[in-house]
Formats: structure tokens, C-alpha cells, sequence
């Protein structure tokens, strides 16, 4: 069954060749129903293959598949390969579980779009992308996807191109990333001159002959490309922009599964982060204050995506503080916890959103729950999850990183508690907006016919699975008895195990998990208290908040403004006067020689004898300098 | 005493692949003359498809048998039975299957009834398979005069059209003329060395340190001249835009990949086995033969406007290349030039087969090909693909192929000449692009129906060699501002019928693609994607063929 898991990755590759060669034939909705089917066969498929692994002794849980030879010339082997254990299996499992639910939603939801056909070809060529960066074996492979799931993201993004907004998002994402990748190409370059490889395998048998210094460069540039992908600051400005995307899109991509790819690479790395304990605090710090930054800016906003976004952004935060402090299973427990509630909030979202014809802002929602039941039952579990409600999902991932963040410094534990109950606030409010008070809608809607309605049974199955999954994602890893952590020991052969409870203790255990449930009632119940009744309370909406710190701006001023002015200059000055001279003086060079040379070409057989007796006479005078005699 | 004739051991499977050529050719020439009926067309090309494929099967059998026993020669050491040998028996008879189903279509289209392009055709390509696994520059010789002479008669075979006698005319002048070059210099290597078998020659420049080599490196420039007129390198190469362009179509596709493939399998042979001692020598000659031809060819096929000559003059650029892995002169330099003309000739085939349905006898101007995307998507895609595997774009066989014999030269530490390809290659890459732009680039049907017409009108002059050539010449020169001043006046028709609201295309253009010429363009996409993507099999059996010498 190993062998078959190349297959997982062919099947929306092909979907999203077949649909970009007949999608348009096939139309709406056949062309969503087959990228569907390739997703949901490639789940299925990897449900295969995850239990054929898990029916492996644990420590022969590792298989490497070579598919091809890509470049094999000399000493430069590119090879195409596949690595199966237990980390990629796993985020391949959720992925495509994840993805092919918010295939079927999307049937629902883009249903009286256009280009219908042509989301469905991005949204399964973004599905093999991300396989491709989850499943490779090498570096190289895994940058491939991981530049492949960006390009997916920008033209998802820019779907709706021809909105101003959506077509500079796209761009915006496209640039910000940009960073970020130009720090993994320098990681893999500082890699391979250093040891002539880029096999993961092969660089982690490898470590000892690296030196101290070279590992923290290493870890830090990929950092770079992790941060930018996964929206950390100083580059998460992009992620907020991004939801002018269809709101599938935000869940699949900027919700479950791209951005929490910068976290899966440094989980992959997680042996060179081991040694590397400088760039495991950055890595901490820095998931830390983007954790309370964006939590904090999601405490302001109006647009129900962006809310979302920025919660988004803070529980990436809570990733990477995990990874920082070296608990790597606590990072992708919470990753998979969050790809449930987190695309259910987005759904949800979108369920709110395609009720009310496409009206996003909160402060023009209220009283929906008499309306939409179902999208408020789910939405109000998804806001449980995240909260950390005890049993809810986010309550155990989120206690397990901040148990590992407690045995790593008192600090960083604080932080992340402050905005543990800032999760559970903006959370509250944005449900108490869309689902409590007046109905705000009903000014705009009037002339419309008919009410808001929950959504066909195809967008309802995904709300109510993912509801499921939410609720019940904690039995995945429960604390208390070593037996129940079955998350931490089917991840121990590739990241080790577990070992921050030793400095914390059981009884510890339960304090922390005590006071993380504390926590999460405390923000629910000032939600409650503030935005159950009232809907218009703009003293507790700061302007600096609802501008995001004002760090976009502050990019603006510096960066795009400077960077624009510097590109004026270039494309006036520098451009046209040096660059394009040049390159229209080759090009002039070289049409003026192919002018004359042709003037030799006379179509006269003497001339062309002429030119082999020429020839011949230059080769042999060349010989006679070289003969001796 | 009575002179004694020895009739050496003749192997009948080192030359099973010549011997299925031969044998086809016979049968139809047989069938023909015997039949009281003539036989169909179908017949004719069936039977060289059969052949082919046989001697395509034989070719791969050998290769296995080689695998297995070793590389050895036979028939007196005049013949090898090798890797390298049967690697280009198999890239040959490939190549000879490609072509007589690419031919099937023009012969029907022409209503040429008869089997000589066939018997012709497979002829040549016995004639290519022998220089390919002959070790004596005699067999050499002889190979390439059979692989020459068929191709003046099939450059000549549409009678009917002036180029196409023109070409002939022109190819069999100087083709002769090369071919004496050529065995003058094999002459003055034999009294130089005392042998013409390969293996000697090596030995005995191993073995002796001559005190005068004057001869021997006159005859080897001599040699030099020859194989560089076969494969087209500059500065021997003026006959190849004529030629190409005045053949039929299948003709030019059938010389592109066949002959160059037997020319340089001789040329890599002698060189890197025979002469290797040399090579001090030889190398400066190859790295000018290859620079010029790379450089060259990439500028003038900048200028042309004729699909078919600007093609001519690309594979003159596809010349230099492959010439790079001679240059290096290394195992890997080898293969890699293997690797390459496998490549070219696959692309280069298919490439042509497509000039053939679009160009038809209709002309090839570039205004012909505007705005096929939007007529045949699934044509002008390939054609697409094919031109840009050509420019070596990275996930087509293309790409590896100019990788490796770059980096083979590289490797070598030739480093100027890498630049000089790496610059060739972008200035070729503008020609390429601009055949896929127009493409893609919708216009106005009248645009190309005009410009057609104004080349077929000069091209269709009187028949004497010279005066022809003259016309040719002119029209080849004004090509470019004519066609301009005509598609500037025809733009300014379409907006003024734009305005009138009809400006559909005339439903004549589109071409029909016969089913066996679009078996060997989706063949040939096929191999280069696939090839391109999953390089190692091929990179294999090019890297094996020189180890197997």
C-alpha cells in the first residue's frame, strides 16, 4: 500500500489537468464534483496508507519511495522522492480530509459563479501542491510545493480579478511570500554547499558537520520562509488582505492547510532546531507576539473574515511558540485541531455571508440564529473549540502548548494565557454580531425577497462533519495517561518524545489545565456580558486596533512608497536609458549581422563552394601551425 | 602464386537492422515492378512502418545482446556491434518509423503514387546505420554515400516544383564536392597511418611518435570537412537553408534527423575513439565549428520569415550544440551529445511534420501560422510544445539536453564556449518564441493569404539552377519588408471589415491533420514531456551507449 502513495498526489494533479482541458465542457456543477472525487479518493487513499504505516512496528515507520531521477547529470542528482512516516502521513491525512469537505462546500458556494470550472482547477492543483510540500523527501521537492501552493494561493486569491481589492491582495501575498522564500532558497543553498545534499534524511545524519553558527543560519532562514508563509510578523500583513479570496479559498488555504505549512517545515527540521536553541527562542518570541498582537487586532475588526484572519494569524503564533519551546507534537495537535474548528469558522462564514448576499460587515449581521440554526450550532461549537472550552478541541492542543511554554519561562506562559482570553473574546464577539441582537440586515435586505436561509445540504455536511471533528479533536492526544497520547507516540519516531512534562508534573498538569479552562470562561463570559445585548460599542474598538497597529501603514510609508519611488526611477531612468538600450542594441546587433551575414547566402551553388573551399582552407592552415616537421 | 580473396566471418545480426532496411527497400521496388496492379499507397507505407519497426526491435535486441556479451566487432573489424553502435540503431530506425508515417500523409496529399520515397528512404537510413556502427573510415565512406545519394533523389523527388529540383541540384553539387574532401582526407590519414580501420589507426598513434604529421592532420581536417558538411556546421552549411527549405517537407524532416544523426554518430566515432590522440589538434577546429554554428544559426534564423528555413537554420544551431560534447571530449560530454540528438531528432521530426500540414505547398510564411491557436488549439499547442522544447524549456527533453552538453563543457573547462551556447540559446529562444506568439496572436486571415501569395508568386521562377537561385535570393532578401508592407495593408482591411462586422476566418485554413502524422507530433509531445520529466531513463541509455563503446 506505501508504493500506492504517489497516487495520492497524481489524483488532483490529474483533476486538475482533466479541468483545465475540459472543465469548461464539463461545466457546473460536473467540473466540482470530479475535483471532489480526486480529493476525496486521494483521503481515501491516504487513510490506506496511514494504516498500512501504523501497521508497521514503530520504529520501521519511515519509507522512502523514489519516484524519478529528475536531472541526473554528473554529481547533481535531483530526485523526486516521497518520504512516508508518521509527520507527513499525518498532515496528508488531515489535508486531504480538510480539502476535500471544503471541495464539497465549494460546490455549493461558487455555484452561480462563472468561471466555476476554473476555481475547481486552481482549488485540486492547490491540493497536489500541498501534498507535494508535506510528502517530499528533499528540500528542493518540498519548495516546489510549497512555491506551487503559493502560486495556487495568488490566483485564488485574485480570483475575482477584476475587483481592485482582489487583484492587489493577490499581489500583496505574491510579494510578502516572496521574502519568505528567498530565506528558504538561502537555507537550502547554505545546506547543500555544506553537505552536498538536500535528502532530509541524509542532511539529519549529517548534523555533527555542521557547525554551531551554521545550524541557527539555517533554522533562522527557514524561519524567514516559515514566517512568511505562515503570515508571523513582521510579514503577516499579507494574510488579512488575502480573504478578498472566495471564503473556500480562506478556509482551505488560509485557514487549514497553507499557511500552517511554515510550522510543518520546522517541525520537519525540528532535529537542526534541537541544536539550535538561540533560534528556537526567536522562533518562541516570535510566535508569542504575533499570537497577541493579531489577537488583539482581531478584537476591532468588523469584517467577518478578517476577524477570522487574524485569529488565524495569533493561533499560527501559538504553533510556532510551540515548535519554539520544543513541543513539537503540542504544534501539529494544534495544527490539526485548528484546521477543523478554523475551516468550520470560515465555512460558517461563508454560510453567513451567501445568506446575506455577500454582506461581510458584523455590525450589518444580528439575530441569524432564528434563521440559520445549523450554521449557528456549528459556528457556536467552532467558537467553543477555539475559546478552549473544556472538552472542546483547542482546550487540549491549546493546554499543551501552553504547558510547554509554563516549563520554558514563566513569560512566555503569561503572554500566551493574556491571549488565550483574547481568543475567547474577539471570538465571543463576532458570534454574539452575527448571531444576537438586532436585525441590522433587514435595512439592506428589504428589497430583496425571501430571508436568510442556511445554505443546500452540500455546504451544510462539511459544517456539521467539521462541527463533529471540533467537538471530539482532543481524544487525539490526551494528557493524564501516557496510553492516550496517541498523537505523541505515533509522532515520537520523527520528533522525539515528549519530554516537557518532566519539568511540570501532573499535579501541574492539572493546575495549568484548571486555569487554562479559567481562562477560556473568563473571555467567553465578557463576550457574553459586553456583546450579547449591544452591538454599537465603539470605546472598546480602539482606532489603533481596528487599523492593526498600524503596521500596514507603517509597510505603506516605508516600504511600498519608498519601493515605488525607487521603481519609478528605475523604470524611467535606469530602464530606458541603460537596460533597454542595451538589450535593443543586442537585438539591433543581432538583426543587423543576420542582415549582412544573409547577403552571403546568394543562393548561387558556386558561392556556397566557395564557402566549404574557405573553410577547408582555414582548417588546414590551422593544421599546418600545428604540424611538425 | 594466385591472389587469395578471404570472405571474412559476416555476423548477420550485427547488421539486422541494415539488412530489414535493405530488404524493404527491395520488396517495394519488387512489388512494384512485379505487381500487375501497383500497389496502394497504403501498401508502400505500411511496409516501411513494418520494416522500421523491425528494425527498431532488432536495434533494441541488440542493444540487450551487447548488454549481455560485451562490444565486439565483426566482418573483418569494419563493423562494431556496441552501445554506441546500437544506440543509434534504435534513435535510427526510430527515427525512419517517424518519418515514413510523417511522409504518408504529403505523398497522399500530392497524389505520389509510387514506392520511391519509401524505397529511398529506407535505403538512406541503411546508409545512415552503417556509419553509425561502421569502424573503418572506408565502410564510413560507404555509408555515407548511401545515406548521400538517396537523399539527393528524395531532395529532388517533387519533380513538379522548381525548389525542390533546385535544391537537389544544389545539394548533389556540393555534396559531391564534400564527399571528395572527405575521402581525399581518408586517403592522406591511410598513407599517414597505413590502416583505415579505426582501431588501428588508435594504435598506431599510440604506439608511434611521428616525426612529421603534417599529413596526417591535413587528412584530418579533410575528414573534418566531410562530417561537418553532413551535419550542417558553419561555415559548411550555406547548402542547408536552400536545401531544407526547397525539399518536400517530409524530405527535410527525414535529412534533419537522419542524416545528421548518421553524420555525427561517424564523427563522434572517429574522433573520440580513433583520432582521441589528436585531440589537441581537432578540439580548437570543433570549438570554432561549434561556436560559428551555435552563434550563427541562432542570428540568421532571427531574420527569416520562411518557418521552414528559419527551422533549417535553428538545427544548423542544434549543430554547435551537439558539437559541444565532441569539444569537452569527456564520457559525459558523449552522452551528453547522445542525449541531444536523441532529442533533436524526435523534435526536430514532429516539428517538421507540423510544417507539413500548416505549410502544405501553400508556402510556409510565418502569416501563415498567425492565429492558429484560435483555429486548432490541439495543433498549434503541440507545435507550441515542440518549438519550445527546442529552446530548451526546463520540463521538456529540451532542457536537459542543453543542460548537458553545457554543463559537459563546463566540466571540461571550455568556459567561454559555454557562454557563447548559453548566449545562442537565448537569442534562439527569441525565434522560437516569436513562431509561438504568432500563434497565438489572433489576425486577420488575408494577412497571411496575402503574404503567402506574394512568396509563392516570386518563388515560382524559372528552373535554371543559377537564374533560380538569384530569384530565390531576391525574394529571400525583400521577404521581410514585403510581408510587412502587406500585413500593414491587410491589418488596415481587417479594421475597416472589422468595422463591417465579419471578420471570421475563412473556414479553408484550417488544416487537416492526417492520423498518422498526428500520431508522430502527439509521439514526439509525449517523449519530450515525459522524457523531460522523468529524465533518467534516457540519460541512462545515452550514458550506457558510451560506455559501451
Amino acid at each position: 500500500m506505501l508504493h500506492a502513495a504517489f497516487l495520492m498526489i497524481l489524483l488532483p494533479l490529474a483533476g486538475s489537468c482533466v479541468l483545465a482541458a475540459v472543465g469548461r465542457k464539463l461545466g457546473n456543477p460536473r467540473a466540482g464534483w470530479l475535483a471532489t472525487a480526486m480529493v476525496a479518493a486521494s483521503f481515501v487513499l491516504s487513510v490506506a496508507v496511514f494504516s498500512s504505516l501504523a501497521g508497521r512496528a514503530s520504529n520501521q515507520r519511515s519509507f522512502t519511495q523514489v519516484l524519478f531521477t529528475w536531472i541526473p547529470v554528473g554529481d547533481l542528482h535531483v530526485r523526486i522522492g516521497l518520504l512516508i512516516d508518521p509527520l507527513s502521513m499525518t498532515m496528508a491525512l488531515f489535508v486531504t480530509g480538510v480539502s476535500a469537505l471544503i471541495h464539497l462546500y465549494s460546490i455549493g458556494y461558487m455555484s452561480h459563479d462563472e468561471q466555476f470550472p476554473k476555481f475547481f482547477t486552481y482549488l485540486n492543483l492547490f491540493v497536489a501542491s500541498m501534498l507535494v510540500l508535506v510528502l517530499a523527501d528533499n528540500f528542493l521537492f518540498s519548495f516546489l510545493g510549497w512555491e506551487g501552493v503559493g502560486l495556487c494561493s495568488y490566483l485564488l486569491v485574485a480570483f475575482w480579478f477584476d475587483r481592485d481589492s482582489a487583484a492587489s491582495a493577490g499581489k500583496k501575498a505574491f510579494i510578502v511570500n516572496r521574502i519568505g522564500d528567498f530565506g528558504f532558497l538561502l537555507a537550502m543553498l547554505l545546506i547543500f554547499t555544506k553537505l552536498g545534499t538536500l535528502n532530509y534524511h541524509g542532511v539529519f545524519a549529517h548534523l555533527g558537520q555542521l557547525s554551531h553558527g551554521t545550524i541557527t543560519a539555517i533554522v533562522l532562514l527557514l524561519f524567514l520562509g516559515a514566517a512568511g508563509k505562515s503570515a508571523q510578523l513582521p510579514l503577516f500583513t499579507w494574510l488579512p488582505d488575502a480573504m478578498e479570496g472566495p471564503t473556500p479559498v480562506s478556509a482551505l488555504i488560509h485557514a487549514a492547510t497553507m499557511v500552517t505549512a511554515g510550522v510543518y517545515l520546522m517541525v520537519r527540521v525540528s532535529p537542526m532546531l534541537h541544536l539550535a536553541q538561540g533560534a528556537s527562542l526567536v522562533v518562541a518570541a516570535v510566535g508569542v507576539a504575533t499570537a497577541f498582537v493579531a489577537a488583539s487586532i482581531a478584537c476591532a475588526q468588523d469584517d467577518v473574515k478578517k476577524v477570522l484572519a487574524y485569529s488565524t494569524v495569533s493561533q499560527l503564533g501559538y504553533m510556532f511558540l510551540a515548535v519554539g519551546t520544543g513541543a513539537y507534537v503540542a504544534a501539529i495537535f494544534l495544527m490539526i485541531c485548528h484546521a477543523f474548528y478554523k475551516g468550520l469558522l470560515f465555512l460558517g462564514a461563508g454560510s453567513l455571508i451567501h445568506g446575506l448576499h455577500d454582506e461581510q460587515d458584523l455590525k450589518l449581521m444580528g439575530g441569524l440564529r432564528k434563521m440559520m440554526p445549523l450554521t449557528f450550532v456549528t459556528f457556536g461549537v467552532a467558537w467553543l473549540a477555539i475559546a478552549g472550552v473544556p472538552p472542546f478541541a483547542a482546550f487540549w492542543s491549546k493546554g499543551d502548548v501552553l504547558v510547554s511554554a509554563f516549563s520554558y519561562s514563566p513569560f512566555l506562559y503569561a503572554v500566551g494565557a493574556l491571549t488565550a482570553v483574547l481568543t475567547a473574546y474577539y471570538m465571543g464577539r463576532e458570534f454574539f454580531l452575527a448571531f444576537y441582537g438586532p436585525e441590522r440586515w433587514r435595512k439592506s435586505f428589504a428589497a430583496r425577497s425571501g430571508e436568510p436561509h442556511d445554505p443546500s445540504w452540500v455546504m451544510k455536511l462539511p459544517l456539521v462533519v467539521l462541527a463533529v471533528a471540533s467537538a471530539f479533536a482532543g481524544l487525539i492526544n490526551l494528557p493524564f495517561h501516557p496510553a492516550w497520547d496517541f498523537l505523541a507516540t505515533w509522532l515520537a519516531p520523527v520528533v522525539g518524545s515528549v519530554l516537557v512534562h518532566a519539568n511540570v508534573g501532573t499535579a501541574g498538569r492539572w493546575e495549568l489545565a484548571i486555569g487554562d479552562a479559567v481562562l477560556a470562561f473568563a473571555g467567553v463570559g465578557v463576550a457574553w456580558k459586553l456583546w450579547s445585548k449591544r452591538w454599537d460599542r465603539p470605546e472598546l474598538e480602539p482606532a489603533v486596533l481596528r487599523a492593526g497597529w498600524g503596521i500596514d501603514a507603517m509597510y505603506d510609508t516605508l516600504v511600498a512608497k519608498t519601493g515605488t519611488a525607487l521603481s519609478l526611477f528605475a523604470a524611467t531612468t535606469i530602464d530606458t536609458s541603460l537596460i533597454d538600450a542595451a538589450v535593443n542594441g543586442v537585438a539591433s546587433a543581432v538583426r543587423s549581422t543576420g542582415e549582412s551575414v544573409r547577403r552571403l547566402q546568394t543562393g548561387f551553388v558556386r558561392s556556397y563552394a566557395l564557402g566549404v573551399m574557405l573553410g577547408l582552407v582555414l582548417l588546414l592552415v590551422w593544421m599546418l601551425t600545428r604540424a611538425v616537421s | 602464386m594466385t591472389p587469395q580473396l578471404s570472405i571474412p566471418h559476416v555476423s548477420y545480426l550485427a547488421i539486422l537492422p541494415e539488412l530489414f532496411m535493405i530488404a524493404g527497400a527491395l520488396v517495394l521496388v519488387l512489388a512494384a515492378s512485379l505487381l500487375r496492379r501497383r500497389p496502394s499507397a497504403t501498401f508502400n507505407t505500411a511496409v516501411a512502418v513494418v520494416v522500421s519497426g523491425g528494425a527498431l526491435v532488432a536495434s533494441v535486441f541488440l542493444w540487450y545482446n551487447v548488454a549481455d556479451h560485451g562490444s565486439r566487432t565483426t566482418m573483418a573489424g569494419s563493423i562494431a556491434v556496441d552501445g554506441f553502435s546500437a544506440f543509434f540503431l534504435v534513435l535510427l530506425s526510430s527515427a525512419a518509423l517517424l518519418s515514413a508515417l510523417v511522409a504518408d500523409g504529403y505523398l497522399r496529399a500530392e497524389r505520389i503514387r509510387g514506392p520511391e520515397y519509401h524505397v529511398l528512404a529506407m535505403l538512406a537510413v541503411s546508409g545512415a546505420m552503417l556509419m553509425a556502427s561502421a569502424t573503418d573510415l572506408i565502410a564510413i565512406f560507404l555509408g555515407l554515400e548511401v545515406l548521400s545519394i538517396a537523399l539527393y533523389v528524395l531532395t529532388g523527388l517533387d519533380v513538379r516544383r522548381g525548389e525542390s529540383r533546385e535544391a537537389a541540384m544544389k545539394y548533389f553539387v556540393l555534396g559531391a564536392f564534400s564527399s571528395a574532401v572527405f575521402l581525399y582526407g581518408i586517403a592522406l590519414v591511410y598513407g599517414a597511418t597505413g590502416s583505415t580501420n579505426l582501431a588501428e589507426i588508435a594504435k598506431f598513434l599510440t604506439e608511434n611518435a611521428l616525426v612529421s604529421n603534417g599529413v596526417l592532420l591535413a587528412g584530418t581536417a579533410l575528414v573534418i570537412v566531410g562530417f561537418a558538411f553532413k551535419i550542417a556546421a558553419v561555415p559548411f552549411h550555406m547548402w542547408t537553408p536552400d536545401v531544407y527549405q526547397g525539399a518536400p517537407t517530409p524530405v527535410t524532416a527525414f535529412m534533419a534527423a537522419v542524416a545528421k544523426a548518421g553524420g555525427f554518430a561517424a564523427l563522434l566515432r572517429v574522433f573520440y575513439s580513433s583520432l582521441f590522440t589528436l585531440r589537441a589538434d581537432w578540439q580548437p577546429i570543433i570549438w570554432a565549428l561549434a561556436a560559428a554554428s551555435m552563434v550563427l544559426g541562432a542570428i540568421m534564423a532571427v531574420v527569416q520569415r520562411d518557418v521552414k528555413r528559419m527551422l533549417a537554420y535553428s538545427s544548423i544551431n542544434h549543430a554547435g550544440l551537439i558539437l559541444l560534447g565532441l569539444e569537452a571530449a569527456t564520457a559525459k560530454g558523449m552522452s551528453g551529445s547522445l542525449y541531444y540528438l536523441f532529442a533533436y531528432a524526435l523534435l526536430v521530426i514532429a516539428s517538421f511534420a507540423v510544417v507539413n500540414v500548416v505549410g502544405g505547398t501553400k508556402g510556409n510564411d510565418l502569416e501563415r501560422y498567425r492565429g492558429l491557436a484560435s483555429r486548432q488549439p490541439v495543433l498549434a499547442g503541440a507545435f507550441a510544445l515542440l518549438l519550445l522544447a527546442q529552446a530548451g524549456v526546463p520540463f521538456t527533453a529540451g532542457f536537459l539536453a542543453k543542460f548537458y552538453v553545457i554543463s559537459a563543457v563546463i566540466a571540461s573547462g571550455s568556459y567561454a564556449l559555454a557562454v557563447v551556447a548559453m548566449v545562442s540559446v537565448v537569442i534562439a529562444a527569441f525565434f522560437y518564441l516569436r513562431v509561438v506568439l504568432v500563434m497565438f496572436t489572433p489576425g486577420t486571415e488575408t494577412a497571411g493569404v496575402g503574404a503567402g501569395a506574394a512568396t509563392a508568386s516570386v518563388g515560382g521562377g524559372p528552373s535554371d539552377v543559377e537564374g533560380h537561385g538569384a530569384l530565390t535570393t531576391e525574394s529571400d532578401m525583400s521577404g521581410i519588408t514585403a510581408g510587412r508592407v502587406e500585413a500593414a495593408g491587410a491589418g488596415a482591411v481587417a479594421v475597416l471589415a472589422d468595422g463591417l462586422g465579419d471578420s471570421e476566418p475563412v473556414g479553408e485554413d484550417v488544416v487537416s491533420v492526417p492520423i498518422p502524422t498526428a500520431f508522430v507530433i502527439a509521439a514526439s509531445v509525449g517523449f519530450t514531456v515525459f522524457f523531460g520529466i522523468i529524465a533518467s531513463p534516457l540519460v541512462n541509455f545515452a550514458h550506457a551507449a558510451t560506455l559501451l563503446f
